[in-house]
C-alpha cells in the first residue's frame, strides 16, 4: 500500500508541530523517520495511523483519501513505544485482540485466532510463550509480540514509535536484524520512527530526515550521508567539523590564505565550509591547505581525534588520524578535506 | 541545587539510618501512646458495641433483630445501598474518564467539585435537598402538582446518599487512570476495537482493584451515612429509618440491646469492609492509585 502525505500541517493549542510536510512511501519500502526530539516524526507516524487528525492537509492511502478516516478504518498495525500490551490479557489473547473484536463474519472462529496467534509467535520467534503474561516477559519479546499483535489485523502498513527505544544496545542489534527479515519476508510497507542514525541507516531503505517539523531531507543512507543538503543534515548524520571561510573569484579562502579547494560554481562571500573528520588528507608542507594547532588529542577506538585551533580567530575543528600518525603527537598539523560542502553562512 | 550528598537522606527501607534513629525508649515511648490511643478510641468502643448487644443473652439479640421495624430499617439500607452504589460507579467511572483521558474546559473545576462532598457537612448536603425538593422548596410546588415524593421517602434517602458517597469511586480512579495514560487504549483502537470493546477489554480491567476499592469505600459510607440521611428521611418507623437512624431511635428508647445490636451489624460491616480493604491493598497496592484522600 503506498501512501501519500500531501501538505500536513499540524497544530497542538495553536503550536505548530509540523509544517507542509508532504512525503510519498512506496508500496512495501522500509522507511526511516529520523530526527531529535521534538522535530514532529512521532506526530507525523501518529497522523499516518489516524491518532492524530492534520490541522490541513491531506493522507492518502493509496488513491484513497483517508485524511478523516478513523483509525480503526485505516488498517495500519501500530507498535508503540512501551508496548502497550494488554497486561491483563496472555500474550496469545494480545496477538488475537485484533481479530476477537471484529465484527460478524470478519471475525474469524476462537479457534482460528488461536491458530493465527501460535502463527505470528512462531514468525517472531516466541513459540511456546502462548500463556505467558507480559510481565513475565523481557523488553525484547514484548516488543516482538507487539509486532505480532500489529501484524495479526494484516494490516496494509506497518508503524512503528521508536521500537526499539526502551532496549538495551544488544538486543536493539539483534531485533533491528531480525526486523528487516520480517519486513523482507512478509513486504508491509513500514514505517518507523527512531532518534538513533545508526539504526535508521542501516535498517531503512529511504531516511527521512526531520528537524524542527519540517522534512529536510530524504533518501538513502548513502545519499544522506554522502551529500546532506543541509548543515543540520550535515551537522546531525555522522560526525562533522565547520569553518566559516570567504569564496572568492571560485577559491575557498581562511582568513587571508587561500586552502586550495576550487568552488567554481559557489557565489562570492561568506560561507560554512562542512567536512567530516575522517575524510581529510594530510599534509606535510602547506601551500593551499588548512594548518592548525594540537589543542587536544584523545583515542576514539580505532583512530586519534584530534582538535586543531586554525588561524588567529583559534576556530576549533576536529579531524581524525591514525592512531601511530607522528602527526598526532606534532604540535602542527596541515590538512585539506576530502569530500566537502559549502552552504552559505547563517 | 545538584547535591551529590542529597542521596544519603534517601529512607532505608530495611532499617532506618542511624542518624534519625530514635533511642529504645522514645521509640517504646511513640509505640505506647499510639497503642493507647488505638485502644481507647476506636478498640474498646467496638468491644463496648458487640458487649453491650449480647449482654441478655443471644436470644435477646435475635430478638432484637427479628423486630419488623428493624428488619424494615435493614431492608432500606440495603436498597439505598443497592441503588446508590451502582450510580456512583457509573458517574464515578465517566467522571474519572473525562478527567484524565482528556483536556476540556472546566477540568480544574469539575475536579474540585467532585470533592464537595468531603468538604461540606453532611447536614449541609441534606438541608440541600429540603431546600430544594420540600413543600416549601424550590421545586416543592412542581413535584406536588405532579404526585413525586422525594423528601420523607426513599428517592431523597437514595439521593442524599448519592451526593454523599459520590466522591469515593472517582477519586479513586482518577490518579489511577491519569497514571495509565492513553497508551492501552490507542493500541486497542489501532487493532480495530470500538469505543465499548476498548472500555470493556482494556480500560475496565486495568483499573478494576481500584474500582472494586473505591467500591468498597463507597458501600461502607452509603450504608453507615447519618448526617445527610437523618435530614431528609423524615425518621418514619418502618418505612424511612435506616439502620444509622435506627440505632439512635432504638437508643433514646433506651432499648440499649436493639440499638446495640443493630450497631452490631454496622460494625460488622467496617471490620469486613477493613479486612477486604487490606486484603486488596495487600495484594494489588501497585494497581490501586497511591493518592489516599479518606
Amino acid at each position: 500500500m503506498e501512501v501519500r502525505v500531501a501538505n500536513v500541517r499540524k497544530e497542538f493549542d495553536r503550536f505548530p508541530a509540523l509544517h507542509d510536510v508532504s512525503l510519498d512511501i512506496k508500496s512495501g519500502e522500509l522507511i526511516a523517520l529520523l530526527g531529535p526530539s521534538g522535530s514532529g516524526k512521532t506526530t507525523l507516524l501518529r497522523l499516518i495511523a489516524g491518532l492524530e487528525r492534520p490541522t490541513r492537509g491531506n493522507i492518502f492511502f493509496g488513491d484513497e483519501d483517508a485524511s478523516h478516516k478513523s483509525i480503526q478504518d485505516r488498517n495500519v498495525g501500530f507498535v508503540f513505544q512501551h508496548y502497550a500490551l494488554f497486561r491483563h490479557m496472555t500474550v496469545a489473547d494480545n496477538i488475537g485482540f485484533g481479530l476477537k473484536v471484529r465484527h460478524g463474519p470478519s471475525r474469524p472462529p476462537a479457534q482460528e485466532i488461536r491458530r493465527r496467534a501460535s502463527e505470528l509467535l512462531d514468525l517472531v520467534q516466541l513459540s511456546g510463550l502462548e500463556k505467558r503474561y507480559p510481565a513475565q516477559l523481557s523488553g525484547g519479546q514484548r516488543q516482538r509480540v507487539a509486532l505480532a499483535r500489529a501484524m495479526a489485523i494484516e494490516p496494509k502498513v506497518l508503524l512503528l514509535d521508536e521500537p526499539f527505544g526502551a532496549l538495551d544496545a544488544q538486543v536493539r542489534r539483534e531485533l533491528r536484524r531480525w526486523l528487516r527479515e520480517i519486513h523482507d519476508a512478509t513486504g508491509h510497507t513500514t514505517v518507523f520512527v527512531t532518534h538513533d542514525q545508526e539504526e535508521a541507516l542501516e535498517l531503512a531503505d529511504r531516511v527521512v530526515v526531520m528537524s524542527q517539523g519540517r522534512i529536510e531531507q530524504v533518501g538513502t543512507a548513502d545519499d544522506i550521508y554522502d551529500t546532506p543538503n543541509s548543515p543540520f543534515v550535515y551537522g546531525f548524520i555522522g560526525e562533522s567539523s565547520s569553518l566559516p571561510v570567504k569564496v572568492e573569484n571560485g577559491e575557498i579562502w581562511l582568513a587571508d590564505r587561500p586552502i586550495g579547494l576550487a568552488a567554481p560554481n559557489e557565489p562570492s562571500g561568506d560561507a560554512t565550509l562542512y567536512f567530516r573528520p575522517h575524510d581529510v588528507e594530510l599534509l606535510d608542507g602547506c601551500s593551499g591547505c588548512i594548518a592548525g594547532t594540537v589543542a587536544a588529542s584523545r583515542r576514539v577506538a580505532g583512530t586519534r581525534r584530534v582538535e586543531l585551533e586554525i588561524g588567529g580567530e583559534r576556530q576549533r575543528v576536529e579531524i581524525e588520524l591514525p592512531v601511530d600518525h607522528p602527526a598526532a603527537q606534532k604540535s602542527r598539523v596541515a590538512f585539506r578535506p576530502g569530500r566537502w560542502k559549502l552552504f552559505p553562512a547563517a | 541545587m545538584a547535591d551529590p550528598e542529597i542521596k544519603s537522606y534517601e529512607p532505608h527501607h530495611e532499617s532506618q539510618s542511624a542518624a534519625v534513629t530514635e533511642s529504645r525508649p522514645a521509640r517504646l515511648a511513640l509505640m505506647a501512646v499510639a497503642f493507647a490511643f488505638l485502644g481507647i478510641f476506636l478498640l474498646l468502643p467496638l468491644i463496648i458495641v458487640f458487649n453491650e448487644a449480647f449482654a441478655k443473652g443471644i436470644g435477646a439479640y435475635t430478638e432484637a433483630l427479628g423486630n419488623p421495624d428493624t428488619r424494615s430499617a435493614i431492608r432500606l439500607t440495603l436498597l439505598v445501598a443497592a441503588i446508590s452504589v451502582p450510580l456512583n460507579i457509573v458517574f464515578g467511572i465517566s467522571a474519572a474518564w473525562a478527567i484524565a483521558k482528556f483536556e476540556f474546559k472546566g477540568k480544574a473545576f469539575l475536579t474540585t467539585l467532585i470533592d464537595l462532598p468531603f468538604s461540606v457537612s453532611p447536614v449541609i448536603s441534606g438541608l440541600v435537598y429540603v431546600l430544594l425538593f420540600g413543600a416549601q422548596g424550590l421545586l416543592g410546588t412542581w413535584l406536588k402538582a405532579h404526585g413525586i415524593v422525594i423528601l420523607f421517602a426513599v428517592p431523597g434517602i437514595v439521593l442524599a446518599t448519592i451526593f454523599v458517597t459520590f466522591p469515593f469511586v472517582a477519586r479513586e480512579l482518577i490518579p489511577l487512570m491519569q497514571e495509565q495514560g492513553n497508551g492501552d487504549e490507542e493500541a486497542a483502537l489501532s487493532l480495530g476495537a470500538n469505543g465499548w470493546q476498548t472500555f470493556w477489554y482494556v480500560t475496565l480491567p486495568n483499573v478494576k482493584w481500584g474500582l472494586l476499592y473505591g467500591v468498597l469505600l463507597c458501600n461502607a459510607r452509603a450504608m453507615g451515612e447519618f448526617g445527610a440521611v437523618s435530614v431528609v428521611s423524615g425518621h418514619i418507623r418502618g418505612l424511612t429509618n435506616t439502620m444509622p437512624l435506627h440505632v439512635e431511635i432504638l437508643y433514646n428508647e433506651y432499648n440499649a440491646v436493639g440499638a446495640f445490636a443493630v450497631a452490631s451489624l454496622l460494625a460488622g460491616l467496617a471490620l469486613v469492609t477493613l479486612v477486604l480493604k487490606t486484603l486488596l491493598e495487600m495484594r494489588y497496592g501497585a494497581e490501586i492509585a497511591a493518592t489516599r484522600g479518606h
